[in-house]
């Protein structure tokens, strides 16, 4: 009889083990009834404006489809952690959600990875798609022309300063910069006359992550040239430009921010929590002279977010970022923007665009827009004065969209953006001249792109 | 049983063994000995053939996995489908200065907080607190094991608010009128060897405490007895004596402290400029940051190949001491 226990043992076993591992899979694939929702979840515990906004999707979805469930699933990281938590569940049907947030720098590198589902058929049945600006559009396209994702609403990014340290310091309440060195005289100026104060906030390096690239660099790379090029990637022939005189005075300009001390200490920049420190401490508390950050800052300090700010828009005032020598079009902005996407491994995808179709009606986007101090990309509310006066700084972020860039978010591109972390991070340490940032910039760039690299 | 010679054709007692029996030849009683044996064996087996078979699945299965993926260009995004590339990912290794540098700071990590570091104050630790008052000892005890039990998120974080600028460091050395430090940026790699120093001595000191209780005390006190100093009974009594013991301890350290990374990753995430990026963190940011799965994982596999030289190196020592 011995055999057979062993055999029931093994038997048991067995079945044990593959119950267990079945459980684990937390995948859409299960129930029909349930769509699982992705999102990120601020490493701020504070801050709950998608928490709560979700939750009223939420029910509004559950009140209109009877019977059918909606399950949160929050991924509460920094950026970069969250992309990567995001790719590995998208690999396996077992782990892919239903509906996941994504960020358009990514999403044509995870639409090549065939992650993600074309929308197509569901946006030509959807009459809402006519009200979304083009542009917004043309975010969540792929390179095979097939649109992958919803835009909730895009960002523009300029500069913001504190009144309080203006006044200090001598400088104007309605200052406006033509130039570089108009914002490094102010910066200056702080230094001198407002001790205890950090005079600049320009992100950079790895610590900070797609921060650094896009409202750090770009923002000034974009304002080298005179604005009709894309000075990263070169569209004619296809191919990444290597680092020349604009990328230079870019990161002459980092250099110059960290070596003379007019930004903050090193160790802090080099933090990455530095941008929630940034929101959440030094400007409410007029700790910070000029930032150049995005226009979504403000919804970490409305209502019912943790860091109540309502005086914000009297102690800050607002500026757009000017061009390197003040040379037309004069101002310089960057959009992003993050779209609802549905994975290819999803296992209800119909529910999880009537998910979407529910979030995105005219009244919910608006409430978002608002919500998230993002920027409208509905046309019917972009023309709403109830939006426009919502909030102060809509229509200054609003008006910087016509002379805004976006990025060339090409597969490769967020293995550009590390390879201008790092040389952002050379100069500002001190590690590396300018000269051999962009020379490490040029080498970085033939790995990331597999040589498709042109000079100019 | 008699030594086979290697001129026996067949297994089984020497010729002397079977003229003793004068027979029929026999149907060759030694094979199906062997059979039944081979049988009894494998009958022995199985109980423990779950265990094996989930070993394989969930332990070799990965590591086989880990190998294969390492020869392809396997990204976590941004590509449609995967291709073998032969070595193109070690070769690149190896021309890579991140990597070398990556290389360099792990034996520097090593060296400092494992063999330096929780080795010899694992063991003073250990002799001191032979010679202490039993209140002392079990308080010193506590105290290094509390470190020691800690998460390592925890302890990283304990650390890091320990070395930050603001942090309770230099608020001593304020109050002290020292000069400030700021190690996590200035030297990294020093003030995460601290950290691990601090965090992994408890488990050196545990098993140097077994070890010295070992010690036979008519040993020690002969020593006494012929004028032995403390360092010379310590050198030619005790550390030969415990050899084994120190020979394990190293290889647990050791091995251990090449793979730390969440310790790092909570106080300085490889920076500024990969000044404290060790291995681990190094495979971290390839496969998960850049994406970089198949050069990712090669990397790992390099890791597991500097444990075992490290290993290998420690058998021998063990072995020619004995």
């Amino acid at each position: 009889m011995r055999p057979t226990v062993r055999f029931t043992a093994l038997f048991t076993l067995t079945a044990l083990a593959s119950t267990t591992l079945a459980a684990c899979g937390s995948g859409s694939g299960g129930d029909p009834d349930t769509v699982k929702v992705s999102f990120k979840q601020s490493t701020d515990n504070s801050i709950k404006v998608m928490d709560t906004y979700l939750a009223d999707i939420k029910k509004q979805f559950e009140k209109a489809n009877p019977g059918k469930k909606v399950e949160l699933v929050p991924i509460k990281a920094p950026d970069s952690e969250y992309y990567t938590k995001l790719q590995q569940m998208l690999r396996s049907p077992k782990t892919a959600p239903d509906l996941v947030y994504e960020d358009t720098f990514l999403i044509n590198s995870d639409i090549t990875s065939g992650y993600l589902k074309p929308l197509d058929e569901y946006l030509a049945k959807w009459k809402d798609w006519d009200q979304f600006i083009d542009t917004a559009k043309a975010a969540a396209k792929g390179e095979d022309g097939k649109t992958y994702g919803v835009p909730d609403g895009t960002d523009t990014r300029g500069l913001w300063f504190s009144k309080d340290v203006f006044a200090e310091a001598g400088l104007p309440a309605d200052w406006q910069p033509r130039t570089w060195d108009d914002v490094l005289a102010a910066a200056r100026a702080i230094k001198e006359k407002v001790p205890g104060v950090v005079p600049l906030n320009v992100y950079t390096g790895k610590p900070a992550g797609e921060a650094a690239t896009m409202q750090g660099f770009e923002m000034l790379l974009y304002g080298t040239n005179d604005g009709t090029t894309d000075p990263l990637y070169d569209k004619g022939s296809k191919k990444w430009i290597a680092a020349g005189q604009g990328f230079e005075d870019s990161l002459a300009f980092v250099e110059t921010v960290y070596k003379e001390k007019l930004g903050p200490e090193v160790s802090d920049a080099l933090d990455p929590n530095f941008g929630t420190k940034v929101r959440g401490e030094l400007l409410p508390q007029g700790k910070l002279g000029i930032a150049l950050d995005g226009s979504w800052l403000p919804q970490d300090w409305l209502e019912g977010s943790g860091h109540e700010w309502p005086e914000w828009s009297r102690e800050l005032g607002l500026a757009a970022m000017p061009t390197q020598n003040g040379q037309a079009p004069g101002k310089v902005s960057m959009s992003g923007g993050w779209t609802w996407s549905i994975p290819a491994k999803a296992g209800n995808p119909d529910l999880a665009f009537e998910f979407i179709k529910t979030m995105q009606t005219r009244a919910n986007a608006q409430k978002w827009y608002i919500a998230n101090s993002g920027i409208a990309v509905r046309e019917d509310v972009a023309d709403d004065p109830a939006y426009v006066d919502a909030q102060p700084g809509i229509e200054f972020f609003t008006e910087l969209v016509e002379s805004t860039h976006y990025r060339p978010a090409y597969p490769a591109y967020p293995k550009v953006s590390v390879a201008i972390q790092e040389a952002m991070e050379g100069v500002t340490t001190g590690d590396m001249s300018v000269g051999e940032a962009a020379r490490g910039y040029d080498e970085a760039l033939k790995e990331a792109t597999d040589n498709q690299v042109v000079r100019k | 049983m008699t030594a086979a010679t290697p001129q026996h054709t067949g297994p089984g007692p020497g010729p002397e063994v079977r003229k003793a029996p004068p027979g029929p030849p026999a149907p060759d009683p030694a094979r199906r000995a062997r059979s039944a044996t081979t049988r009894r064996a494998l009958f022995r087996a199985l109980p423990v053939s779950p265990a094996v078979i989930l070993l394989l699945l969930f332990l070799a299965g990965p590591i086989a996995y880990c190998v294969v993926i390492a020869f392809t260009d396997l990204q976590l995004t941004g590509q449609a489908e995967e291709s073998f590339v032969g070595f193109e990912n070690f070769r690149r290794a190896f021309q890579d200065e991140a990597f070398l540098n990556a290389v360099w700071l792990t034996l520097v990590f090593t060296v400092l907080s494992s063999l330096i570091g929780q080795n010899t104050l694992g063991l003073a630790l250990a002799s001191l607190m032979q010679r202490a008052s039993k209140p002392v000892r079990t308080l010193t005890g506590g105290i290094v094991v509390t470190a020691w039990v800690l998460p390592e998120v925890v302890a990283g974080f304990l650390l890091y608010a320990f070395f930050r600028r603001e942090g309770t460091l230099n608020a001593i050395l304020d109050w002290l009128r020292l000069p400030s430090q700021n190690w996590l940026f200035t030297l990294p790699i020093l003030a995460v060897s601290f950290a691990n120093v601090w965090r992994g001595t408890a488990f050196s000191m545990l098993v140097y405490s077994a070890a010295l209780n070992e010690i036979p005390k008519e040993v020690t006190e002969a020593a006494e007895v012929d004028g032995a100093s403390g360092w010379r009974r310590m050198w030619h009594i005790t550390l030969p004596m415990i050899r084994r013991s120190i020979g394990t301890n190293l290889m647990l350290n050791t091995l251990q402290t090449l793979s730390v990374f969440g310790l790092i990753w909570v106080m300085t995430r490889g920076g500024p400029s990969g000044k404290s990026q060790t291995l681990p963190l190094f495979m971290y940011e390839q496969a998960f940051q850049n994406s970089l799965i198949g050069y990712g994982t090669a990397v790992a596999l390099l890791l597991l190949l500097i444990g075992s030289l490290f290993s290998v190196v420690y058998l021998r020592l063990l072995r020619t001491e004995v």
